[in-house]
């Protein structure tokens, strides 16, 4: 493996701007990185070599030029398969949009594109960000580099498998439920959701609109922020955008103490159903984080109990209006249109053919809530919820600074484990939702493995609407605490992709 | 295709039933850009040509409200006296069609951005004691519009025996206006004139604002009609029938009087009648069943989780009140009053859609009687000949104005000036520039006419006699007869003084 691929993004940054290395030779490694092991991850649906050494090579000559340059620029990049890109066929993981070639990019790959960040190619998914470990991509699960035998978690586990495999130093996900804090727990790297507004979904294929939030991946804090500051910022194009300056996130990671700060600890996200090897890293870090100078006291949330149901009546509802457009009229999938069958009789077959199990579960979930007679107990009463819980996290914020949770109650389990009990999978959202739900800051960063399976564990950093910063502060001195303590960081630690052998790859079933 | 359903005579359903309508009437805006998109909102263009990410309603795509949309809508509302919400949402009405680029339409739902308003209109104008009626207003909401299907392949242009349709999605997103109307109960046998009246009133109230150009031919502005029967004496209402393809003022009147006797007579067999969508067809003037509504869909509503609650401030609409022009009713008393106009007068003018044209004669130097007599009598009738209506003949008002200054002048006399406006509307230029293209001009020099005066007296003497005997009347035979001579230039008044000057 090339040392270009272990560095983190700001030391490539670095380098590509002294002029050590150039943007090509960076893509390149990471290009020979995928076709090295992608076989085996299975992070990637698409990868765009080509396109990828042009806009490297344009970065050079750019530089070369003198052009005044980005600190992504020249920096590989995987992006999440539900962001539209005119280069590059864009499926969200469905066969319903099947080599579906979009006539217009997302507002975050055009601002990846402006800052010279090469966009390697599109990671796989949940179809349509629907599902906690990859498992339900209409093309194939992706695979934790960890032990490739289990789930990288999801949906946004393709991403989150590239940059654990070196395949990436940096990746954009989508966090709806947990989408890429969980991925990014269980595979041991950072994963930030931002306030919701603060990235633009314009381009971003809908699962939940009110809940649906785009944000880094990466292998530490400082390079997610690199990332969010590329990505984030007011855009005209989405109504939900929100017009405020971003905030300053690399400098926040930079700076990471908690000297003073408080921290809750939440009550209701512990106890029974956590994993206790979870459990005790999770704390180990909060004391850690005490030894660092800050206040810690427990917290209680006390709504957030009702926040997974909730959240399984709101994403279904809001998923079964924006996936109604899957009809075979304008694009993707078409199925049976012979020239006896009415346009009712085709968009019917197209959707029982394009979608799989759980988009269809869902789409019945929400249709069923959103019926007239079951809306106020469904719908409306989980809007109510909705509202309990942004409270609960507005009075928690008036006695603390950030709250902190683990980010999964286990990690990652099995393939196939959970594929037959969607309530099992939903679990893997517990901890993760209230922050959809509430909108507000919340990142996750690596503490440790858990001693019963050496499996990473995932350390949740909540903070308020608007205080992504604050998230970023407290995950970068976590981070700088433990990897003092373990010696190293801790994907350097994994047994690793490349010390996998046969065994790993029969154990991966399926 | 549909056999004719039974009617009671009209007289007869109004002894025994009370009528209550209620109107849904949706305006297409006259913005720049469509409501949530910034493709051209102009009607027509070739098919899928007005169209991008958003308005197709392609993955990932989201919609932006225009602030001219909600504006207009606003102008609207006040003009309607509703009241402006402070807060309020777009609502997703979820349901599948291939027109619907996104399978639902951004509508609004219980939070509409209008409500609770009126307007007056009055019916019975010229003739009988004029009616006036106050017709509630229920909401004006803002929603976006749907695509075009065209069903190719069957005998009736609708889906049903169709080979295939095309869709054309230029419509799509293009900002469309609600207003329903409050039941209008209490009207009686003038309850289709009233529903009438209603539509005609808002369409001027609308184009007055400058928001639409509100053409019911090109579906600029359409109507839904509900209407319900209730036994007289009744105070509940009847259960209603929601009539479409309602796409003239006059249908609106046929169309109510029509389910009137249609549901009457449905209650005298006995029967009920159905809660049901129907269609109404122009040439037989009669309406048949579409979709009931007991099988209708469930539209699924809920707040439109893409934008973010609509907050009109309070300044805002205080602005938008303050810029709203003199009002259709208010102009028109205004008008008479100036124009010295009967109520018979004033009704003619609205009928004939010429209000606007006359004021602008008016303004550009004429006055209001010549201006109504060349709009109401000659322009009036040219337009019939033609087929078109006032605003489509190739005349402005200044050149009408210019015409009746040349007639006052004597320059010109009537006959001349139906000769200019002749050329003007065939394209030969301004009235002036015909005038002197046809050499057209009143011929009143004594000369020139006495030997013509004297040749008409000569080739019809049995006349001249009667006339040198006292029968001055018969003097028209020999100005006539002088009038065909000179092609119509001659002054008809000098003619007349010529023949009596030879004849006495």
């Amino acid at each position: 493996m090339s040392e270009l691929t272990t560095m983190t993004a700001a030391e490539l940054s670095v380098k590509l701007q002294s002029g050590e290395v150039s943007a090509t030779e960076v893509t390149r490694a990471h290009l020979d990185r995928i076709a090295a092991v992608d076989g085996r991850v299975h992070a990637f649906l698409h990868v765009a070599a080509d396109g990828a050494l042009a806009a490297a090579r344009q970065v050079d000559e750019r530089r070369a030029a003198g052009a005044e340059l980005g600190p992504l620029a020249g920096v590989p990049v995987a992006l999440k398969d539900n962001f539209t890109t005119t280069d590059m066929p864009t499926t969200a993981g469905s066969r319903i949009l099947n080599r579906w070639q979009p006539p217009y990019d997302a507002t975050i790959t055009s601002r990846l594109r402006r800052a010279g960040a090469i966009i390697l190619g599109k990671t796989n998914m949940d179809e349509f960000a629907m599902g906690s470990s990859t498992e339900n991509s209409a093309f194939g699960p992706t695979r934790n580099p960890w032990d490739l035998s289990r789930v990288p978690g999801g949906s946004s586990g393709g991403s989150a498998a590239s940059v654990a495999a070196y395949e990436a130093p940096l990746a954009i996900g989508t966090d709806t439920g947990g989408s890429i804090r969980q991925p990014a727990a269980v595979c041991g790297i950072t994963g930030m959701k931002p306030t919701y507004g603060g990235n633009s979904r314009y381009g971003l294929i809908a699962f939940a609109s009110s809940l649906d939030t785009p944000g880094p991946l990466a292998r530490t804090v400082l390079d997610a922020a690199l990332l969010q500051e590329t990505i984030s910022g007011h855009d005209p194009m989405d109504a939900t955008s929100i017009d405020e300056a971003v905030p300053p996130v690399a400098a926040a990671a930079r700076q990471a103490d908690v000297a003073g700060l408080r921290i809750g600890v939440v009550a209701e996200l512990a106890g029974e159903g956590y994993q206790p090897g979870v459990l005790s890293r999770f704390s180990q870090a909060v004391e850690l984080l005490e030894a660092l100078g800050a206040k810690v006291t427990e917290v209680s949330c006390p709504h957030f109990r009702y926040a997974l149901p909730a959240y399984y009546l709101i994403a279904p509802s809001e998923c079964s209006s924006n996936l109604a457009r899957f009809d075979a009229m304008r694009y993707g999938l078409r199925v049976g249109d012979d020239g006896t069958r009415s346009a009712e009789e085709v968009m019917s077959l197209t959707r029982a053919e394009g979608f799989g199990a759980e988009v269809k579960r869902r789409i019945m979930l929400g249709t069923y809530a959103l019926s007239s007679g079951y809306y106020d107990a469904y719908y409306g009463k989980a809007q109510q919820v909705r509202t309990l819980i942004a409270r609960d996290f507005e009075a928690a914020f008036g006695q603390v600074d950030v709250l902190v949770s683990p980010t999964t109650p286990t990690t990652a389990f099995p393939i196939g484990e959970r594929a037959d009990d969607p309530i099992a999978m939903y679990l893997a959202d517990l901890c993760t939702i209230p922050s959809n739900l509430a909108g507000n800051a919340a990142i996750s960063v690596p503490c440790g493995l858990a001693p019963e399976d050496g499996l990473p564990v995932g350390f949740q950093v909540m903070a308020p609407v608007l205080a992504d910063d604050r998230a970023y502060r407290v995950a970068a001195a976590a981070e700088a605490a433990f990897t003092e303590r373990w010696g190293h960081p801790l994907l350097a630690g994994a047994r690793g992709l490349d010390q996998a052998t046969a065994d790993d790859t029969r154990g991966a079933g399926r | 295709m549909t056999s004719a359903p039974p009617l009671t005579p009209y007289t007869g359903a109004l002894e025994r039933y009370e009528p209550a309508t209620g109107l849904e009437t949706h305006v297409e805006l006259g913005t720049r850009s469509k409501l949530f998109c910034g493709c051209p909102a102009q009607f027509g263009g070739e098919p899928n040509t007005h169209v991008c990410p958003v308005c197709l309603g392609l993955p990932g795509s989201l919609p932006v409200p225009s602030r001219a949309a909600i504006e207009y809508t606003i102008r609207i509302g006040l003009a309607l006296n509703c009241s402006i919400a402070s807060w309020c949402r777009f609502a997703r009405k979820n349901y599948f069609y291939p027109d619907m680029p996104k399978d639902f339409q951004i509508s609004q739902y219980d939070e509409p951005l209008c409500t609770d308003g009126w307007l007056d209109v009055t019916v019975g104008e010229g003739d009988a004691e004029p009616q006036h009626v106050r017709v509630g207003i229920e909401r004006v909401h803002l929603e976006e519009d749907t695509g075009k299907s065209l069903h190719v392949g069957g005998a009736t242009g609708r889906i049903h025996g169709a080979a295939y349709s095309l869709v054309d999605y230029n419509r799509a997103g293009i900002p469309l206006v609600e207003i329903v109307t409050k039941p209008i109960t209490g009207a009686g046998a003038a309850a289709p004139a009233v529903a009438r009246a209603y539509v005609a009133e808002l369409r001027e109230v609308i184009r007055s604002l400058g928001v639409s150009d509100v053409r019911m031919e090109e579906g600029s502005l359409r109507c839904d009609v509900n209407t319900s029967l209730a036994p007289r004496g009744s105070a509940v209402l009847g259960t209603r029938t929601e009539t479409k393809n309602v796409n003239s003022l006059r249908s609106v009147e046929r169309a109510v009087r029509s389910e009137i006797e249609r549901q009457a007579a449905v209650l005298d067999a006995g029967g009920t009648v159905a809660l049901e969508t129907r269609h109404f067809h122009e040439d037989t003037g009669i309406t048949t069943p579409g979709r009931s509504k007991e099988e209708a869909e469930d539209y699924r509503y809920f707040p439109e989780p893409d934008l973010v609650p609509l907050a009109p401030a309070r300044e805002w609409v205080e602005q938008i009140r303050r810029s709203l022009p003199e009002l259709p009713a208010l102009r028109r008393e205004r008008l008479a009053a100036e124009w010295h106009l009967s109520d018979a007068d004033l009704a003619a003018l609205r009928n004939a859609d010429a209000i606007d044209l006359v004021a602008e004669t008016v303004a550009a130097g004429a006055s209001p009687a010549d201006a109504r007599k060349w709009w109401l009598g000659e322009l009036s009738r040219r337009a019939n000949e033609t087929g078109t209506e006032l605003v489509g003949l190739a005349i402005t008002p200044a050149q009408v104005a210019r015409v009746a200054e040349l007639v006052t002048s004597g320059a010109l006399n009537d006959r001349l000036a139906r000769q200019v406006i002749d050329g003007v509307l065939a394209g030969e230029g301004t009235p002036d520039e015909v005038v002197a293209a046809r050499a057209l001009a009143v011929v009143s020099d004594d000369g020139a006419l006495t030997a013509v005066v004297d040749e008409a007296i000569a080739a019809h003497p049995d006349v001249a006699e009667r006339i040198r005997g006292g029968k001055v009347a018969a003097t028209g035979v020999l100005v006539g007869a002088v009038m065909k001579a000179t092609r119509g230039q001659a002054d008809a008044a000098k003619v007349r003084e010529l023949i009596l000057q030879r004849l006495s």
